[in-house]
């Protein structure tokens, strides 16, 4: 098949043709200068979906977990997305992505459609092309768009940047239980899931995520649930989709209006910065200043901060 | 700044038999060689195998078949890849296919049959060489 043009992405996308939003998707994670144009001709289409960001170390089961809200949200008529994030091995540059295990089944419904996405080294949790995949999947009428992040750290909390509500995953007997989740992960979760609640201990690492909530809290008035889940049997799944849609309904009433606005204003600012960068170091290393102060620097003449310093002057950057 | 084009790559295993440690192999060996791998486990209906690939726009398909079940199941799986559009998407096999059954498979578009004990290299080296320039 000849390539697709972005006027037929467009079009392909804004009527739900499958083919057409799998080739958009990799047009925005192989080629930055045509998904701009792309995601610039749908953006007007997009802020509807719901986006259900989910997230935790690896081994909780959150492909698991995910296969089963995506059947639940499919029992309440409601089609969905998915992007999920596995990572990129930093020395081959490939990746194993295998997440689709889970979701099988899923994978002949047509109100579903799957996305795998390798991060490509990107740090965070997620890819560089998540968002714009789910916006892509947002245009194309996706009710609900759900992304599974990369299993997380302390540091992987990028996905609070694409989602309206953060589901942190966290299962009991995973070892030094409640220190891995104290920062950073711990503070973006909007709703807090102990999977594999049949399990030992599964009620004290909820009761214990309780104690630590309840120092911190969240401002705005959300007051962030513990629920337990076994996504093994859907057990909770339920109850957590109800919960999703009670985050919904907050966001929606007035509580999320900060957020997004932060949310767009790092976007703007990150994008900002992507340009700028790219500008720069285009014509960075063709100047001659560039290449005389690398010497320097290593002749220890100068330090590569204070070198940095002289080079933008040069440029008219300050 | 300009993000690297990967080649995606699909390794299903359709049909009933359980057995994939070749496929995995094939996978592993795939994304060592910097390739994103997508596996989707095992008893992959023919049509949830094209519609993966039409999801997740690979580039090449890698079936891996051990029942015998060939003959039946990989006609309809490239008639379904064909009615999605997908013609242009390179697909190879692995597995035990008998002699005899590769000209036939070669006919309908299998691009490459691999039998037991190919080096892992020669198949990454084909799909390398083999790929057709996509975007």
């Amino acid at each position: 098949m000849p390539l697709a043009n972005v006027e037929e992405l467009v079009k392909g996308i804004l009527t739900g043709d499958r083919r057409m939003i799998a080739r958009a998707i990799s047009v925005a994670e192989n080629n930055p200068l045509e998904a701009q144009r792309l995601i610039a001709a749908v953006y007007p289409r997009t802020g509807r979906a719901h986006v259900v960001g989910l997230t935790g170390a690896g081994g909780v089961g959150k492909s698991t977990l995910a296969e089963k809200i995506i059947h639940e949200y499919r029992r309440r008529d409601k089609t969905v997305g998915v992007v999920a994030v596995d990572p990129t091995s930093p020395f081959t540059g490939g990746a194993f992505l295998g997440d689709r295990i889970r979701m099988q089944e899923l994978t002949g419904d047509e109100g579903v459609f799957i996305r795998s996405m390798a991060t490509r080294n990107y740090v965070g949790g997620i890819a560089k092309a998540t968002r714009n995949a789910v916006r892509i999947l947002d245009a194309a009428g996706k009710d609900v768009v759900l992304v599974e992040a990369v299993g997380a750290g302390q540091s992987e909390v990028e996905i609070v940047k694409v989602a309206h509500t953060v589901v942190v995953m966290h299962a009991p007997g995973l070892g030094n239980e409640i220190q891995a989740i104290k920062a950073g992960i711990m503070e973006i979760a909007d709703i807090f899931v102990v999977n594999k609640a049949d399990r030992e201990n599964a009620a004290k690492t909820a009761t214990d995520i309780q104690g630590i909530l309840q120092l911190g809290g969240k401002e705005g008035g959300w007051k962030v649930p513990v629920l337990k889940t076994i996504a093994l049997t859907g057990e909770g799944v339920a109850e957590l989709v109800d919960k999703i849609g009670e985050h919904r309904q907050f966001l929606q009433s007035g509580g999320g209006t900060e957020r997004e606005a932060m949310r767009i204003e790092t976007e703007l600012v990150e994008a900002v910065k992507d340009k700028v960068a790219e500008a720069v170091f285009f014509g960075l290393r063709k100047r001659e200043k560039f290449q005389e102060l690398l010497k320097k620097i290593i002749d220890r003449e100068i330090d590569p901060a204070s070198a940095a310093d002289e080079l933008l002057r040069k440029m008219g950057i300050d | 700044m300009p993000m690297e084009k990967k080649i995606r790559v699909l390794i299903a295993k359709p049909g009933l038999d359980s057995h994939d440690r070749g496929a995995k192999v094939v996978a592993r060996a795939l994304r060592d060689a910097g390739m994103e791998v997508i596996y989707t486990g095992l008893r992959q209906t023919p049509e949830q195998i094209a519609e993966t690939a039409l999801q997740e726009d690979v580039d090449v398909v890698g079936l891996s078949i051990l029942s015998g079940a060939h003959k039946t199941l990989f006609p309809k799986i490239m008639t379904l890849l064909k009615k999605k559009g997908l013609e242009d998407v390179m697909v190879f096999a692995g597995g035990i296919i008998p002699e005899e059954d590769v000209p036939e498979l070669k006919r309908i578009g299998i691009k490459e049959i691999f039998g037991p004990g190919t080096p892992t290299e020669r198949i990454v080296q084909y799909v390398l060489s083999n790929i057709s320039e996509r975007s």
